[in-house]
């Protein structure tokens, strides 16, 4: 099985994000760079299609040389090559086309990627891989079976679960829950060293949205603290007259 | 401008963020229909002809009794060339959103995902969307002629149905291609009963301070009390206390409802991004320096054990229950 993992590069999930001086993007200074949670997800659900089906993992990135740590972290996990497309871009639709561009003569039996990036939370990219490329998509999957030319996947939707059929090749976006992704050993760390990665120049579309500014939050609070000092009644009576009267919340 | 809104059904029912979408629409102004794709859609047109919208357009196709994700796209942006639609708003539901980036690309659109305020500025639509699960937010333009949103839910008022408006219903025919049916839902399973927090407009969430999933009984009571969704943080859903679709924070939802109830949780980052839009924060903590209580509108400070049957008689009888 010709297994294809799309993987994105995002701050960890700890980081507290600063605007950068421009105003349009975050100050990367200081901050983590990780592999997408949820393309962890998709990487160890490949591994284990392939120790099943037998055949090859590629994990394929956009972005710079930066981009090649995350990469290399896939296969430490046990992916067996990379490909960094290197080009510029500045919205989802850019990264979509150039990810189908590269993905389209790999002749993929799967493609598999995280639900959405947790840097912007879009969830754009298996629906739009999924037009791009004319494939089957299914996203938020908590599982996933191959029977053959068939996929079944188990989608996480509102108040409950959707059981899909796929035909194959098909898109696939992980969920958390889809499997307990592999710490890298030490020595499948120093092995994907030698793993190929290859770079490819991407061609990006022009961009179809801008971002003309960046903010954090700035709502202030109330910040009305209530103790218990001893009576947790009275302060349980006194939290729902708050929230009664003055927040008019219930 | 011409804004055309998806309508999405679930069991029989036009769903609220649908209906939200048509708040943000009136907002925007402009002309608002509104599209409906199914099987059978004689019920969801006779109840979309009760809302405040110009038009009606149905595409219909015995192969979409589920939502089939690439004819569904395909039928979206039919329906959109045929009601010369600039602007295309989707709720940002489940479907919605991955409804909208299939239309974007059907219709060479730019698309902006999870939007929460839009401005118009002499006719540029400017929109807000929360990233890094809320830590920072963008506002963005669209370059293209079209333009798609998702909307996020919780944040615009459904407009009150308007008999009088008596909207025209257009059948707009889709040659489907068999590939569009290449993915098919073959079962919805509902847990029954349970509201989702992704669409809550309470939510009560337990955090490790509640010790362990057999004291969840404190949460659920508390959340009857007031209406609302329960919401877990990481820590309890990593511990296998919780599922992971109650988990609230950048890895798990990101939710902007009315009131967020936070008990026993102390606050990390990456949970706080993921509820710190909402409108109202409560939280209950016994150590008062948790991190948690410096975004909170109300905290009460003290062991939730105690608190919390307290706090869910006085919700009952101040909502009369």
């Amino acid at each position: 099985m010709n297994i294809i993992v799309c993987v994105s590069q995002v701050p960890d999930t700890t980081t507290r994000i600063n605007v950068a001086a421009s105003g349009l993007s975050m100050d990367p200074a200081g901050v983590k760079f990780i592999l997408n949670p949820y393309d962890e997800f998709a990487v160890e659900e490949a591994l284990r299609l392939r120790d099943k089906h037998k055949g090859e993992v590629t994990v394929v990135s956009v972005g710079n040389d930066t981009t090649k740590e995350t990469i290399r972290q896939a296969l430490a996990m046990g992916a067996d090559k990379g490909i960094l497309i290197k080009g510029d871009r500045i919205d989802s639709f850019q990264v979509a086309d150039m990810l189908a561009a590269a993905i389209k003569p790999l002749n993929a039996d799967l493609i598999l990627l995280g639900k959405q990036s947790i840097d912007f939370d879009g969830m754009e990219m298996a629906p739009m891989l999924s037009e791009l490329l004319e494939l089957p998509a299914a996203t938020v999957v908590v599982g996933l079976t191959i029977d053959g030319s068939t996929a079944t996947a188990e989608k996480e939707v509102e108040g409950g679960r959707e059981v899909i059929s796929l035909t194959m090749p098909c898109i696939i976006a992980a969920q958390k829950g889809l499997n307990d992704p592999r710490y890298p050993s030490l020595p499948n760390i120093m092995k994907a060293k030698q793993k190929p990665i290859q770079e490819v120049a991407g061609v990006p579309a022009a961009a179809r949205t801008t971002i003309v500014g960046m903010t954090k939050p700035d709502k202030k609070r109330a910040n009305h603290l209530v103790k218990t000092d001893g009576n947790p009644t009275a302060a349980a009576h006194e939290l729902a007259r708050l929230l009664h009267e003055e927040a008019k919340v219930i | 401008m011409n804004i055309l809104i998806y309508l999405e059904d679930r069991n029989g029912q036009i769903r609220k963020p649908s209906l939200e979408a048509i708040g943000a629409a009136q907002a925007l102004g402009g002309n608002v229909s509104a599209a409906l794709i199914g099987a059978d859609l004689g019920a969801l047109t006779e109840q979309a002809k009760t809302l405040s919208v110009s038009a009606i357009y149905t595409a219909s196709d015995s192969r979409l009794a589920n939502y089939s994700s690439r004819a569904t796209g395909r039928a979206l942006a039919e329906i959109a060339k045929n009601a010369n639609a600039d602007v295309i708003l989707v709720g940002a539901t489940g479907r919605g959103k991955d409804l909208a980036p299939r239309v974007a690309i059907r219709l060479e659109a730019g698309y902006v995902p999870d939007v929460t305020t839009f401005s118009n500025e002499g006719g540029e639509i400017i929109a807000t969307h929360p990233v890094y699960a809320g830590k920072a937010q963008v506002t963005v333009k669209v370059s293209t002629a079209k333009k798609v949103y998702s909307t996020r839910p919780n944040l615009w008022k459904a407009p009150k149905d308007a008999a009088a408006s008596a909207p025209s219903v257009q059948s707009v025919a889709v040659s489907f291609a068999d590939s569009d049916f290449a993915e098919q839902t073959k079962e919805l399973i509902l847990s029954q009963g349970k509201l989702d927090v992704a669409e809550a407009d309470i939510i009560v969430s337990g955090g490790r301070g509640m010790r362990g999933p057999e004291n969840w009984t404190l949460i659920e009571n508390l959340a009857q009390a007031f209406g609302a969704a329960t919401g877990a943080s990481r820590a309890v859903v990593d511990a296998g206390w919780r599922p992971h679709s109650e988990q609230v924070g950048q890895t798990g939802k990101t939710v902007s409802p009315t009131l967020y109830v936070a008990v026993g949780i102390s606050g990390a980052v990456q949970h706080l991004a993921g509820m710190s839009s909402a409108k109202t924060i409560v939280a209950i903590n016994k150590d008062e320096n948790a991190p948690i209580f410096s975004i909170v509108d109300y905290g009460l400070v003290g062991d939730a054990f105690e608190v919390l049957p307290a706090l869910t008689a006085e919700i009952n009888k101040l909502r009369g229950h």
